[in-house]
This record gives C-alpha cells, structure tokens and sequence, in this order.
C-alpha cells in the first residue's frame, strides 16, 4: 500500500501516527512545500522574540520520520493530483503515485484589499519563515501595526512586544478576538493588553501602506495616519485549496468537503486539517475549522480509514487555548447562543481580577464555554461538551472556581472511572 | 471559649503532640478528626491542634504519613486526692455544666477484677500425653441447641439408623460468635464485614435489634436475627432468612435500660430496615412490653418458633445480673434453645456512663453459676450456653469454654479488629474509624472487603490457638472442654470466689 | 495495560495518595525534604476530590485515544510504544495549556512557579512496581491493574 500525504504538520502528523502501527509494510511519502521537519505552527510567533527557540519549535524531529520509515521530501511543492492515474505532481515534475492519498496542505492567509502591500516590511505570519523573515528585520524596527485582532494577530502582536517593538493592534470589529471571546472576555483582554502598553485600536481597519518603497505608516479607513515601520497582515487564513486541488475534480466549498470518514469526492482521496471542510458537530453543518487538534484529530480519522479500518469523525468544534503576555483564555464551543431561545448562559466574573467564567448550555448540554485566567482543568468541559452528557440540576456548580468531576453525575464517574476509557 | 462557658475542657484529657519538625502541613490529620480537633492555620502554615476536643482516637497518629503525631495523656494531673478520683471531678463538672446523663460507649472501663486474669488453664505432661495440633485432626466444631434426653437407634437394612428426632442445631466451625451489633449503631460496612466472615468462616453473626438490610439477606443461613423490645425490623422474612433467632432481654453494658437510636442517625436505609420514619427516634423500651414473667416468655419463644416452623433455635439474651443463674433456668424451661449471658464487661453503641460501669456482674461469675444450676437441675442438655462481654483473646474464649459456655459471642474484639481504639466516643455517632458511625463520609471508612479480611484473620488466629490450648491439654474436640473445669486453677482468688467458679486454686 | 482506577465508595479523603504522590515525584523521594526543602514543592499528579461524604482520586487516565496527546503542540506529550502509559518530556513542554483545554479529567497539573511554565501528570510510577498512590492508601480505594 502506498500512502501519500501532501502536508506535513498535524494532520499529516495526525495521519500518520494512525496508519503506522495499523500497517508496517506499507510506504508512506510525505511531500512539503516547507522545507522543515514537522514544526509548532502556533509557537511561530514567540520565535519572533526568541521565546521560543528552533528546539522548541520542532513537532516531530528526524527520528520520527527514520523510526516511522517515512520518505519525507521537504521544499517541494504539490502542484496537481491527478485522481484518475492515481498521481501527485510535484514542481520539479515528478509524479508521486498513490493508492491513498491524503490532502493536509493546511491554510493561507488572507490579505485583505489594501492599497500599498507591496512595499518592504509588510507581511503575514502563518509560517516558519514569515518569522524568520520578520525576526530578521527587527534591528531596524520600533513600530509596527498589525492588521486583524484575532488569534493570529494577537499572538503577533505578542510577538513583535516581547521583542521590544511598539505594537498597534487594527481591527475592524468592536472587539479584538472577537471570533474566540465574547464582548466581556474581549473587553477583560483588551484592558489588560492596553496596561501592558500594547495599542489597540477597534471598529478601524487599514486601507493603505504609506511609503516609498519601504512602510513608513498605514492609512486608516477614517483617514487617520499611523506612523509604522512594519505592518503585519493577518486577518485570517483559508483552506489552500488552489496550490493542489484545482482541476482535479475534488469537489469544494471553502475548504475540501470531506465526509465522516475524512473522504472526499474523489475515491482514495482524504483531507484533513486547515484544508478540509467536515463536521462541526455544534452547528451540524459543514465547517472549516482551523485548529491544531481538530487538524491532528481529523488527520488520525483520516489515517485510520486509510489504513483499512473504519472509523467516523464526531464532528468537531472550536477550541481554543490562547495566551498573550501572561494571560490565558480557554474557550470551547459556542462563545454566544447561536439563537436567542433555547439556551441557558450562566456567567461568573471574579475572584481574581481577570477571572471570567461563561458556560452556556443547550437544554441539559454543554455547548460552549469560555475561562479567562483560571483555565485549571478546562478540559472537563470540552469532554462534556464532546459527549453531549446531560448535565442535570448540576449546571451551576461547572460555574465553580474549583471545578471537578465531582459536578458530574455519579453514573458519568461509574461508566469513565471504573473502565478504560 | 471562654472558660466559663465549657468549664470541663481545660481540664482535657488528652494532648495531641506534633513533632512540628517533621509535620509537613498534608492535613490528613486535619481531614481525619471527625471532632475537628486539628486545624490548619494558613497564617504560618501551620497545624495545630485544640487538645480539648481531642477523644484520644489515635486516628490522625495511625494516619500521618510523617509520625509526628503523639497522642499523650494530660500530664497535668488534679491535687492527689483518694477519694475523688480525676474522673469524679470531671464528670461533676461535665453534669454541672450540661444537667444530664453522661453518655458513653463500649464496655465498662471500670479496673473490677477480671477473672479470666486470675484463672490458668492446664497442660498435659508425661502422664497424659499431649496432641500436636498439626499433626492430628482438632474438632473446633461445636453444635449449638436443645440436645435430646437420650439417643436411640434403629436397625433398617442391617444399617444402624437415627431414631431420636433432633432438635434444630447451630453448626460452628469455630466456637466463636459475632455479637449483637444492631444495623444503626454499626453501619452496614461493618454489617457487611461480619456477615461475610461469619459465613466464610463457618459461625453466625447476629444482627441485634436493628433489621437486617436486604443486602445482607444472602447471608441469611449465618445470621441470628434478634427481637428486641422496639421490634424493630421484625417481619416474616426477617425470621425466615435466619438461622436462629433470639430474643433480646438485656445487655451486659447497660442492664435494666432500653436503647435510644438518636433521630440523625435513622437514615433512609436505616429507616428502611427498622421499618420505622426517616429521622424519627427509635426508642428500644426497656422492658419487653408482652414479658413480665417466665410464662410471657414462653409465649414469645413459641410464637416465633410456631412461626418459623421448629426449624430454627430460639435464643434468649440477658444481661448477667445477680440472679442470673434462677433466671436462665427459668428462660431454659420456657424452652429455649440456646442462652445468651452478657457479662459486665460488654460494650454498647451508647450507654448512661454510670449504668455501663455499675449495673451487672462480670461474666465469668454469671458463666460459671448458670451452667451449674442448669446442670444440677439437670436440664443444661436443653439448652445451649454462650458467654458474651469482654472477650479478648482465644485464653478467655478457652476458659470460658471450660467454665461451662458451649460459645462465646465476640463484640469488642471485632470492632478493634477493624480499627476501633476504645475511644468511647461511640454515641457521638462520629467514630473515627468509620464503625459506629452512620455518617457516610465515616462510613466509608470502613471498607467492607479490608473489614472482612482483618475478620477473618482474627477468627483464624484464635482458632490456631484454641486449637494450640486444646492439643496442650491433650483434647482434641472442643465439645470434650465445655464445663471441664477441672483443667481451670484460680490465683489470688478467695475460697468465695473459687466456690463459685467452680475451680480450685492453683497448686490443688 | 494497567490503569490506576479509584473507588469511591471507600475513598476516605485522607489524600495520603496526594502525599504519596509527592514524595515520589520529588528529587529526594524523602517525606521531610520533600515538603520542607525542595522548592517549588513537587505537584502531586493525583487529585482527591471531595463534595459532601464523595470523594475520589482521580489522575490521568492513560486513554486510549488520549485527547492531550492530539491537543499538545510540541510533541511533550507523547505514549510509550504504542499502546503504554502516556507521558510528558517536561523539557519539551512550552506551557501552552492546549492539553489543559484537551483532558477530559482534568487530569493535567499547570506548574508557573518556577518561572516557566510547564505540565505535569500522572506517569503511572516509573520506578516503582507499583504506583506510590496505591501503595500508600490506606483504604484500598484505589486499584492498579488490568481491567
Ligand atoms: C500564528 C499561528 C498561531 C496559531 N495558534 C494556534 C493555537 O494557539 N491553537 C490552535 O489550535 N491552532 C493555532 N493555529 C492554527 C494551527 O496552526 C493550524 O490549525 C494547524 O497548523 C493546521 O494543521 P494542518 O496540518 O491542517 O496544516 P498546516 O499547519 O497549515 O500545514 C500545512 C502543511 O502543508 C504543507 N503544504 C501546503 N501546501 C503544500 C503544497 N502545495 N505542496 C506541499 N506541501 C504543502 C505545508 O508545508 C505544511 O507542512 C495557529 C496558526 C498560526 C498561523
Ligand atoms: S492526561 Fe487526560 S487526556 Fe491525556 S491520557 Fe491522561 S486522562 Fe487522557
Ligand atoms: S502544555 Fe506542554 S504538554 Fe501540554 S500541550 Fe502544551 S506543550 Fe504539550
Ligand atoms: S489515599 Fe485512598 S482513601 Fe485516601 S484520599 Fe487517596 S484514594 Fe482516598
């Protein structure tokens, strides 16, 4: 059996570790436009900084790759896949035949309609070498502006902080992570990054890079100025779905449309990751959800189908864990009631000044939930959430500063505490 | 607190001393005491202790990971006085404080003679040889119940056959029994743990006047199920399941007194096996209301064996009391099958601490001059003998045999088997060890399965050395012992007190 | 493989598992130093939970499919060949608290004393036959084996 994975972090990961021990003969090729060994994309930021290092930065090290017997190519990119020849084009013009492939190519970021992007010093910050690259430039920076308060733009604002750099934050909601937090979650990060000094500036975006050649300040859409002499674009990512799968036949909607099994249109052919549209389990649609652990969980589901067992996606939903500069939010699920009825929120601000507590319930189940600064044990939360377990009278007391499991049924404790789970 | 307000507590009895060197503040101690005598004292991060309201259960000792805890006596001692005792002073000021009866748990602490300390057993030399119990069968099997006048045979088929119809026996592989620990002063872990070993090991537990929990009715075939004054949980099944039943008349810890189940402590289960309200006390008269002579207590016997079909021996309970030797007699001519007398030295759930330490007479005494009237009168063949109240080791169990007990009911003895450190403290309904406690965060400290292990290992050891006794004195059937009083010798004990044993004086 | 799994019908609360715990993940393995020298005090990985008369000790439940190990970014957390007790490299381990997010036991401790931020969990006692907190409960209600 030959596999072949165009991609090579969490999902391909993902992928691998599960069709590995289910099949030790067969070949499996990873192909990347990356010329790296797997490596922690969210950690990319603090690289800028030297936070983190190279070592920290590694996924999974060469030994992986030996010890899984994994042909690895790294700096080349998948150009086509040919379904009907069971082919993968690379850009040198080789051809990699398959018997299953898996389509992990991840995401690219978004930019914006912004007049002036092609000056020097602008960038986006979804890989590896965007910060290398930023990282390079920074003797000669002091101010930079980041356009997108969501988690990618934070954490690079977070970044080039940490780094020395004054930092303003652009968004065009009435709120920085606005697609992670509530207004209230928002409101206690905003407050608590503007007392570290970070400049945040809401309901604005940039329309256009000042400069000659170089950014030397940003036109804001009310015609204010902002000197700079960096601007970092991120307003998000999309399924990178053109580089490969264009003209194969693969059917698309913003990301690849996968089915439970992590199978798209076409036979043998799987995507997992960034790039995949499959289940969200919350809204019972079809969701682009990108997130490390649903990329490494849908890369596993997708591995074990691969390797010949078969095995159903649950469906996933958001979840994040994001710290910037000492403070730590843990959100899981809805953030809001997607509709007005039908739903219970139960809210708790406090002790601690930053604490902030929302669950909010759907019925007798959890749906979502956000902690600000006291985070321990969040994941009891997402497990409820992904079981959907009836929570009963006891809703009140998962609002506790020391939730337990002891806030659970007693028969939730007889079926996962007395059994391998 | 002001001292005014709990004049006893400076005077405390006990002193809980921590090695705050090696304490390393876990706080086990602190979540052990149910009497919240330790604390933690977050100001210095500290444990610290309020010696007053310690009861000297040794719970955090035996639990702190470190050891740093001692458990003293107060050193500081009252002007000597020979007469008032520390005891009398601090009862006086516990009453003058609170106006009531004091309340206590187990047995009589009281230092009475114990005659078992002053009796010795004998051993075989060259005259008569000796068994090795290891090497020979030793019979601890004993049969309990009214035994026929005369046994006679029949030849069917050139095989000799049984003619005399038996009355309905006990059989116990160990001459030991369970006493009486009612499902509500005990919780039913222990309930649990005594019912299993009883049945492992071959004897009988018995549930004393609480119920018996329909858990436990799968070991119906090694319980004695009691009728007490209160009737509690008494019903057709009850009755059915048991092996024997027997009729509660009194106590050894607390003679002439009914029993008191505090409301708090009649919980949904414990409701439901007494057959009585949730929270409602449950009141134990002290006499049986239906019993005022010998007479009404033929009645009852007959009741309860008419409705049990003869199949079960009847069992009647008394404490020992000054004219217990005319009263068995009377209990055994109402037909009963078996008598149970529970010495001085019996313990209890909760008891008036005045009525525990001086109603009653200590066991060996009433032992000793029941099976000789039941013998002179010649009717000790229609009943059995078991011997309650202070219990302590397989010697006493073997001496009580030879004074004239077919068995002896062990109550105390169980209890310390699974933790309990005679605190006294078992009418608070907070005992640390988690045995006379119904709490369920105590409870459960009491595992039923580390319970009926340490159970079972206490019946085994003392069966090993019963045995050892037996082979020692060259017996091998423990039946060949009961009332053989001539392998007993007294010491430091008057002719009075030899007469009445029944035993000469050691180097006769 | 064999699990740690708690019974809370006997579990007393003593938290001497914690203890145990404690003094085995610590440099000396000695009570006293444990808790009086070594700074920051070692984590225990088992935590008793209490409400009213429940309680239980619950720690990482080595799963089989082990959402922290999906969750975390670095590759810190990682299962011994295969199908073994799933552990943490603390030297990998960047306290990015997505395994926090992940474990549905909440059986991941948060360390940020010491100046960095790293996990510590229940590694099932490497170095001994059996785990410390079994060995040291004094109520059996806990149980290390096969099920
Ligand atoms: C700055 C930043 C911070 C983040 N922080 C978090 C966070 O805190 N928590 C969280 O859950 N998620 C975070 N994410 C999102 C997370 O990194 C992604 O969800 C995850 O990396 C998706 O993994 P993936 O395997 O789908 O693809 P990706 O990680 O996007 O990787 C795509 C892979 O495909 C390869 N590839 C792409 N195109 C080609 C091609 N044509 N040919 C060959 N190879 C190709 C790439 O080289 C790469 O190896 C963050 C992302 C960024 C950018
Ligand atoms: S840490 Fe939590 S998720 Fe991970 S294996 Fe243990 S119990 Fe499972
Ligand atoms: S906190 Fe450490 S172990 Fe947990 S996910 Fe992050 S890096 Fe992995
Ligand atoms: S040591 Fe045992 S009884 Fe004590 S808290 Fe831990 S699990 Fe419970």
């Amino acid at each position: 059996m030959r596999y072949l994975i165009i991609g090579n972090s969490a999902a391909a990961i993902g992928a691998v570790e599960s069709i590995r021990p289910r099949d030790r003969e067969g070949e499996i090729t990873i192909l990347s436009k990356e010329p790296y060994y797997a490596y922690s994309r969210p950690l990319i930021t603090e690289y800028i900084a030297d936070v983190f290092r190279d070592e920290d930065l590694t996924y999974r090290g060469p030994d992986f790759y030996r010890e899984n017997r994994i042909q690895v190519h790294l700096g080349i990119k998948a150009r086509a896949v040919n379904p009907k020849n069971r082919v993968v084009l690379t850009e040198d013009g080789t051809e990699h035949p398959y018997d299953r492939l898996l389509i992990a190519t991840g995401g690219t970021p978004i930019v914006p309609p912004i007049k002036g992007l092609d000056k020097e010093g602008v960038f986006t910050c979804t890989t590896w070498d965007d910060s290398k690259a930023i990282k390079a430039l920074l003797p000669r920076v002091k101010r930079a502006v980041v356009v997108g308060g969501g988690l990618i733009g934070v954490k690079a604002a977070e970044g080039l902080y940490e780094a020395g750099v004054h930092v303003t934050i652009v968004e065009l909601l009435p709120h920085i992570m606005g697609r992670i937090l509530d207004a209230e979650g928002a409101y206690i990060f905003e407050a608590y990054l503007k007392g570290k000094g970070l400049g945040i500036i809401t309901g604005e975006t940039v329309v256009e890079a000042l400069g000659n050649g170089r950014v030397e300040g940003v036109r804001l859409a009310s015609g204010d100025t902002l000197p700079c002499d960096f601007l970092i674009i991120a307003v998000g990512v999309r399924p990178n779905v053109e580089e490969v799968v264009e003209g194969s036949g693969i059917r698309v909607n913003q990301g690849i449309l996968v089915d439970r099994h992590m199978r798209t249109s076409v036979p043998d052919v799987y995507a997992a990751g960034d790039v995949a549209e499959g289940d969200e389990m919350l809204v019972r649609e079809k969701r682009v959800i990108a997130l490390w652990p649903v990329a490494y969980r849908q890369g596993k589901i997708a591995g074990l189908n691969m390797a010949g067992e078969d095995r159903e996606y649950e469906g996933g939903f958001p979840q994040n864990t994001v710290s910037v500069l000492g403070l730590t939010t843990i959100t899981i699920g809805f953030t809001e009631p997607p509709e007005p009825n039908g739903y219970k929120v139960l809210m708790r601000r406090g002790p601690g000044e930053n604490d902030y507590k929302k669950l909010i319930f759907k019925g007798d189940v959890l749906e979502g939930a956000i902690l600000v600064n006291s985070i321990d044990r969040a994941g009891i939360l997402t497990g409820l959430i992904r079981a959907r377990t009836e929570i009963g009278s006891n809703k009140e007391r998962l609002l506790d500063t020391r939730l337990g499991l002891t806030a659970l049924p007693r028969a939730w404790r007889k079926e996962k505490l007395t059994q391998p789970v | 607190m002001a001292l005014g307000d709990r004049w006893s507590n400076p005077f405390c009895n006990f002193i809980v001393d921590r090695d705050q060197d090696r304490c390393i503040q876990c706080q086990v101690c602190v979540n052990q005491c149910p009497y919240e005598a330790n604390f933690y004292r977050a100001l210095d991060d500290t444990v610290v202790s309020d010696h007053a309201l310690c009861t000297g259960c040794h719970r955090c000792k035996a639990l702190c990971p470190t050891s740093c805890i001692t458990i003293r006596l107060n050193p500081s001692e009252f002007r000597p006085h020979a007469v008032w005792t520390e005891r009398d002073i601090k009862n006086a000021y516990l009453q003058a404080e609170t106006g009531s009866i004091i309340l206590t748990g187990i047995g009589c602490d009281r230092d009475y003679p114990i005659y078992f300390d002053h009796i010795l057993l004998d051993a075989c030399q060259v005259t008569n040889p000796s068994i090795d119990p290891l090497r020979e069968p030793m019979e601890l099997r004993t049969y309990l119940g009214r035994k026929p006048e005369a046994v006679e045979f029949e030849f069917r088929d050139g095989k000799p056959r049984l003619k005399t119809q038996l009355y309905p026996q006990l059989t116990l592989e160990v001459p030991v029994m369970f006493s009486a620990m009612s499902y509500g002063a005990v919780n039913l872990n222990f309930c649990e743990g005594l019912s299993r070993v009883a049945t492992e090991a071959g004897t009988y537990w018995n549930t004393g006047e609480g119920g018996l929990h329909p858990d436990l009715y799968q070991y119906g075939k090694h319980t004695i199920v009691q009728v007490a004054s209160g009737r509690f949980g008494v019903n057709k099944d009850y009755l059915d399941v048991a092996a024997a039943i027997e009729i509660k008349i009194g106590q050894g810890a607390k003679p002439g007194i009914g029993g008191h189940l505090p409301g708090e402590k009649v919980t949904a289960e414990v409701s439901r096996t007494r057959m009585i309200p949730v929270g409602s006390d449950a009141l134990s008269p002290a006499p049986q209301h239906d019993i005022y002579s010998i007479e009404d207590l033929r009645l009852l016997i007959y009741a309860l064996k008419e409705a049990t079909e003869y199949t079960k021996p009847v069992s009647v309970k008394i404490a020992a009391v000054h004219n217990s030797a005319a009263i068995a007699s009377g209990i055994v001519r109402a037909g009963a099958d078996i008598v149970a007398i529970d010495g001085l030295r019996g313990a209890t759930g909760a008891a008036p601490a005045m009525i525990r330490d001086h109603v009653g007479i200590p066991i060996e005494l009433a032992l000793a001059s029941v099976d000789q009237r039941l013998r002179d009168e010649g009717i000790r063949h229609q009943a059995s003998i078991v011997a309650a109240g202070g219990f302590r080791n397989s010697a006493d169990v073997v001496k009580a045999i030879a004074l004239g007990a077919d068995a002896v009911y062990i109550g105390t003895a169980a209890m310390v088997a699974v933790g309990c450190t005679l605190c006294q403290k078992c009418y608070t309904g907070k005992c640390p060890w988690g045995i006379t406690t119904n709490e369920p965060s105590l409870a459960k400290r009491l595992n039923p399965d580390i319970a009926a292990e340490r159970l079972y290992n206490l019946l085994r050891g003392w069966a090993l050395e019963i045995k050892d006794f037996m082979g020692a004195m060259g017996i091998n059937a423990i039946e060949s012992l009961r009332g053989n009083r001539e392998r007993l010798r007294g010491l430091h004990l008057t002719d009075r007190e030899l007469n009445i044993l029944g035993i000469k004086h050691a180097g006769e | 493989m064999k699990r740690v799994y708690p019974r809370e019908e006997v579990c007393m609360g003593c938290k001497l598992c914690e203890v145990a715990c404690i003094v085995e993940h610590s440099l000396s393995k000695d009570i006293i130093k444990a808790y009086k020298e070594e700074r920051p005090r070692t984590l225990s990985r088992a935590r008793v939970e209490e409400e009213g008369p429940v309680s239980f000790s619950i720690m990482c439940r080595h799963c089989i499919d082990p959402e922290c190990l999906e969750a975390c970014i670095t590759g810190a957390l990682y299962r011994v060949n295969g199908d073994g007790p799933v552990l943490v490299d603390p030297r990998r381990c960047v306290g990015c608290w997505m395994c926090v997010m992940a474990c549905p036991y909440g059986s991941i401790e948060l360390d940020s004393r010491n100046g960095r931020r790293v996990i510590s969990k229940c590694d099932l006692c490497p170095d001994r036959r059996m785990p410390a907190c079994v060995d040291a409960c004094p109520n059996r209600a806990l149980f290390y084996e096969e099920r």
